[in-house]
């Protein structure tokens, strides 16, 4: 009996100290590098700048026998969105940014959430978070460094010839925006599916006369207003050659492409008045009948965004958000 | 007087599966809020699985106490260590009610369902209130240093008992 107390008592400690010696970089430190050196408190450590939008999922049940999540019925589902600008400053001037994004959060149940953050990229340049840390140093080193960092990752290659060729448009409504990382479906009799996904627009718009730090906010506030935006959410499925873990390397095209349905927006809201401020996209929040892969950047996240989170809610509580939401 | 000289066997079982489960969430909570590595999500699920574990092995714990008589406590000690014992276990078992209720309102708040080993979830807010996610996040941190500290004392305290003073007291836990 004693030795088995002992064996139970040393089991934390073990796996504690296996665990310490590591020289990886922490969560903490991924956050201080996103943030710079003076925080904007009360603010998103990455892709501060943004605004909300609301809406609904409108499924036509294409899903429904890969994932058992309620959603992929037929019917529609209210969603509380975001859609931002990579970076850490909240008043950067909109055009400049290289990454724009939309983030959904569908509140199914008490019991159910599904959370998704998606960038305009379809891959990543690097395959795990250390790789991005260090790239992240690299664009803040300018651009001989980042120069230098591609070179030495030839993983990057889908990323440039993407990045080569990508052509901003004038709206946040005619993007393409990516889940870059796989999930899987996981349908009523267990069986998974690899996927990644697209919110592909339904409409184009040209660069155009876009002026003013706030171009792309007050172009969607305006669409909005006198439309509903709408986007086709497209599924595409991984077959067995295909590497679910790997976020660097695109699907071949011929795979299999389902439109599970329509997102549809129909209001928008500055961040700090909407309901999308307080919310954390952490996308390994999922619903019964999608799971996460082994993506090691996918897995990187949830730590990241939780502790980029932690800091913005203790701040907004002492107040840090107080002048700026009475502007 | 017949106070017994051990605690009863149940009592013995609960202790040390307790420590021994309390002592890995509180290492595993310390490394997942750190670490970027895949393990990060596994060890996350089970850290909550196993904190909804522990708020129903302490009720179970407490319940199992009042059924059964405890040792004496030695005759030697003064009247305020006798009340800083008890005061230190009260104070453990107060901490291990606090440390998952906090977890759990954390979630709650921040609208993220708990998912306990794929048998069922348990149930969040429909929609996000981040003032009290910030205090139970902040609460769930300084209840976890506050823990580590008090189980420091009483772990030093036995082994005090054991060696220094050489009475039945740890021997009584085991
Ligand atoms: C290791 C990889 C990554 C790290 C460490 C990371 C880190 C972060 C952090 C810290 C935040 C702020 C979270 C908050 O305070 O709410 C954030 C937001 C975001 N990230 Fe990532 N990210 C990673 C990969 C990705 C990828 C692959 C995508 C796109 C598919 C992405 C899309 C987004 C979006 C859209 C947001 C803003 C969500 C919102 O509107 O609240 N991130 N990221
Ligand atoms: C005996 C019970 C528990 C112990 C000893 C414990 C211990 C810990 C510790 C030491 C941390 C790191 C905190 C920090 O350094 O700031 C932590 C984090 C965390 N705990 Fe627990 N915990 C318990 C129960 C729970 C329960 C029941 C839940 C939820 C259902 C939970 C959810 C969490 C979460 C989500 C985090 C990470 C928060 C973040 O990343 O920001 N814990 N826990
Ligand atoms: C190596 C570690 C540990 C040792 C040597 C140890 C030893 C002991 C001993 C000897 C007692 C009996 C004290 C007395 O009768 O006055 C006791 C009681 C107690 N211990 Fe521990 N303990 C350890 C770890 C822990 C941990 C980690 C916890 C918290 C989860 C804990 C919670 C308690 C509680 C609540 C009591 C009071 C029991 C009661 O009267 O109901 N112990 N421990």
């Amino acid at each position: 009996m004693k030795q088995l107390y002992l064996a139970l008592l040393l089991l934390p400690a073990i796996g504690g100290l296996h665990a310490e010696a590591s020289d990886k970089v922490s969560a903490q430190q991924f956050v201080d590098l996103q943030q710079g050196k003076t925080a904007f408190a009360g603010f998103r450590r990455a892709h501060a700048k943004g605004l909300c939008v609301s809406g609904e999922f409108r499924s036509n049940g294409n899903l429904q026998s890969y994932s058992k999540a309620s959603l992929f019925q037929p019917g529609t589902t209210p969603l509380v969105g975001r859609l931002s600008i990579a970076g850490n400053n909240p008043a950067a001037p909109d055009l400049k940014a290289p990454v724009r994004s939309l983030a959904l959060s569908f509140s199914l149940s008490r019991t159910e959430q599904w959370r998704l953050a998606m960038n305009t990229p379809p891959v990543m340049a690097v395959a795990d978070p250390h790789s991005f840390y260090q790239q992240i140093q690299a664009i803040q080193a300018g651009p001989d460094a980042i120069k230098q960092f591609f070179a030495q990752h030839p993983e990057s290659s889908e990323f440039l010839t993407w990045a080569g060729q990508y052509q901003p448009t004038g709206s946040f409504a005619a993007e393409t925006y990516n889940s870059i990382n796989a999930f899987y479906l996981v349908n009523a009799k267990g069986e998974p599916q690899a996927v990644r996904w697209a919110m592909q627009p339904t409409v184009s718009v040209a660069p155009g006369n876009l002026q003013g730090d706030n171009a792309l906010q007050q172009e969607i506030a305006t669409r909005i207003a006198a439309d509903q935006v709408v986007f086709d959410w497209v599924f595409t499925l991984a077959d067995a050659t295909d590497d679910e873990t790997n976020s660097t390397k695109a699907w071949p095209a011929s795979r299999q492409q389902i439109t599970a349905g329509q997102i549809v927006l129909t209001g928008s809201t500055a961040q700090l008045d909407g309901d999308c401020h307080a919310i954390n996209f952490d996308p390994l929040v999922l619903p019964t009948g999608i799971t996460a892969t082994a993506d090691p950047i996918l897995r990187a996240r949830s730590a990241a965004y939780a502790e980029s989170y932690r800091r913005r809610a203790k701040e907004q509580r002492q107040g840090a958000l107080q002048e700026s939401s009475n502007e | 007087m017949n106070k017994p000289t051990q605690f009863s066997l149940s009592m013995r079982v609960l202790h040390w599966g307790m420590a021994a489960l309390v002592m890995s969430m509180l290492a595993a909570g310390l490394l997942m809020i750190r670490s970027l590595d895949p393990w990060q999500l596994t060890i996350m699920t089970l850290h909550k699985a196993f904190g909804i574990i522990a708020v129903v092995l302490v009720t179970v714990r407490l319940l199992n106490r009042m059924r059964h008589k405890l040792p004496a406590v030695p005759n030697d000690l003064s009247a305020l260590q006798k009340k800083a014992a008890t005061a230190s276990h009260w104070l453990l078992y107060g901490l291990l009610f606090a440390m998952p209720i906090s977890g759990y309102l954390m979630q709650y708040f921040a609208a993220r369902p708990i998912e306990v080993f794929g048998w069922f979830r348990l149930p969040a807010a429909l929609q996000v209130d981040i003032y009290n996610y910030a205090v139970f996040r902040e609460l769930h941190g300084w209840l976890a240093i506050a823990l580590t500290g008090v189980i420091a004392l009483h772990v030093s305290a036995a082994l005090h008992h054991h060696f220094i003073r050489k009475d039945n007291v740890l021997k009584s836990m085991l």
